[in-house]
């Protein structure tokens, strides 16, 4: 089984409902995965500054002190926000690595689950109400974001085990279904220089995404590339700075729905994810095609 | 006539109260809003009653029907009518996947498209889409006909045994073992019939195509492995 939603925002004036919108469509997929639930939601760009997402199996002894420790080592205006088992930390974009090694250092046992301008990826075991809710994600605001409810088949449920899985910049993906070649993939991508946390089919999704469009390919193309390299079941919906991506496997037996309205693109596991949307009795809904790429940027509409 | 709120009514009661209707009731006609996409709307009707479902219903709608006469002024998730006995199911939106899966008997109407498996396994069900149908539709299906007044998509009747498959537009492809067949003066007399029930106006039976199985693939035989 496994839930996924998702939400890109065409009108502005939605966008302070984003986390609402998103966390009630996630609540909504809980009796397709109860074991975990991740959210990536995608906030404004302020210009200047980049933000680290991190999470910690004890947060209060690893976020006690961080921001000043941080600012001490490299030297630049920080700030730590915590948020129960996370804490996000901003600052200067052009100090996202360094910050990263720093973090590292720091306090190895932190994990960071994304980074990048805008990207904010929260997730933990549990029921989706309670992580939505230990996080404040129904506070949010932001362009888009991607959800997912987690029934675990391919490896642990952890922290780490749960999605969105973000292996690249503002870059995460989220998915239904079970890949099957996987582990030589994992090996291959291995070789290309890309590393790994889990055993978990779904983080090599995402570095094969990541590492596509490190070589210069947008995430439509890089989509379709997965299309003929993964071997497997498989929904993903992906998410990246200003783009919100959807494909399916070329036999589509993990379930998809999608909406679109001049106010949003909406993506469920099922319709029951997206009745609470304004304007869902008129929106344009249909079932994605198999092996068929998905895809909306902000800045290509723009 | 009793009216289900699903916004505000568990969808048990419903169920509950399409199952537990007492012979010779005379109160037969149910309405269901605010269905929201729930799961398994309606099933397991055994009884001559019809539901009027205003809105979109989730998975397994109106599953196992027996004698029902189904409406979904919306649209349907995966496996509507799977398994229906006898009745009416009509979609007057689209079907997701498997819609009429394994299907003994009854009619199945899309008004709108049907996404992959339509059909399979289908075993004395009739379906009739006013739309397209996905990829591997019809697969292994044993007997009852799918009538498709649009186009059908990858691996049509793949497997086939005895359904009878009529479609108007284009096929995509042909599943193992499955042909087009020759359209005899008794196909087309069932295709009117088909047309009729299901309330198709304005297209003739010439107008399409008849597909069966080529039987090859029937009983195992060693020389036709390479076609599984």
């Amino acid at each position: 089984m496994c839930g996924i939603v998702g939400l890109f925002l065409k009108d502005k004036a939605l966008e302070p409902k984003l986390g609402a919108l998103l966390s009630s469509m996630l609540i909504t997929m809980t009796d397709r995965g109860p074991d975990s639930a991740g959210i990536a939601i995608y906030g404004n760009d302020n210009g200047n500054t980049a933000k680290i997402t991190v999470q910690s199996a004890d947060p209060t002894k690893d976020f006690d002190g961080l921001e000043y420790e941080l600012r001490r080592t490299l030297d630049v205006p920080v700030s730590v926000v915590v948020k129960s088992t996370h804490a996000v930390i901003t600052l200067a974009k052009d100090k996202l690595e360094e910050g990263r090694a720093a973090l590292t250092a720091l306090r190895p046992n932190i994990r960071v689950m994304s980074s990048g301008d805008t990207v904010e990826i929260y997730k933990e075991v549990g029921l989706p109400k309670d992580v939505v809710s230990r996080f404040g994600v129904a506070a949010m605001s932001g362009t888009h974001g991607i959800g997912h409810t987690r029934m675990a088949t391919e490896s642990a449920v952890t922290t780490l085990g749960a999605h969105p899985f973000s292996t690249g910049s503002d870059q995460c993906l989220v998915h239904n279904g079970s890949l099957s070649n996987h582990n030589n993939l994992r090996r291959e991508l291995k070789r290309e220089g890309m590393t790994f946390e889990t055993e978990n089919d779904t983080e090599v999704a995402a570095a094969y995404l990541t590492a596509e469009m490190a070589k210069g390919k947008d995430l439509g193309a890089a989509l379709e590339g997965a299309v003929d390299d993964l071997d497997g079941f498989f929904t993903f919906v992906v998410g990246t700075k200003s783009g919100f991506g959807v494909v399916r496997d070329p036999i589509a037996c993990k379930p998809a729905v999608m909406a679109e309205t001049d106010q949003y693109v909406a993506f469920g596991s099922e319709y029951r994810a997206l009745v609470n949307l304004p304007g869902i009795e008129n929106a344009r809904v249909w079932e994605p095609e198999p092996a068929t790429v998905y895809f909306w940027d902000h800045e290509k509409a723009a | 006539m009793p009216v289900f709120d699903l916004s505000v009514t568990p969808l048990r009661e419903l169920n509950s109260a399409l199952h537990g209707l007492p012979a010779g009731a005379n109160d037969l006609a149910f309405e269901v809003v605010n269905p929201r996409g729930h799961h398994a709307v309606a099933a397991g009707i055994d009884a001559p009653v019809t539901v009027d479902i205003k809105g979109s219903v989730g998975y397994y709608c109106a599953g196992m029907n027996d004698g029902g006469n189904v409406t979904v002024h919306g649209s349907a998730g995966p496996g509507v009518a799977e398994n229906m006995m006898s009745g009416s199911v009509v979609i007057e939106g689209d079907a997701s996947q498997y819609a009429g899966a394994t299907g003994r008997g009854g009619l199945l109407v899309i008004k709108g498209n049907a996404a992959s498996r339509c059909g399979i396994s289908m075993k004395g069900i009739d379906i009739v889409v006013y739309g397209n149908i996905g990829h591997m539709s019809a697969f292994m299906g044993q007997s009852g006909h799918l009538v498709v007044l649009g186009d059908a998509g990858d691996a049509l009747g793949d497997s086939l045994y005895e359904a009878k498959l009529f479609v108007r537009g284009s096929v995509q492809s042909l599943g193992s073992d499955c042909i087009e067949k020759e359209m005899r003066p008794e196909h087309l007399a069932k295709l009117s019939e088909l047309l009729e029930k299901a309330g198709v106006r304005g297209v003739r039976p010439e107008e399409f195509k008849r597909y069966g199985s080529a039987r090859k693939l029937y009983n195992f035989n060693i020389d036709n492995a390479d076609a599984y």
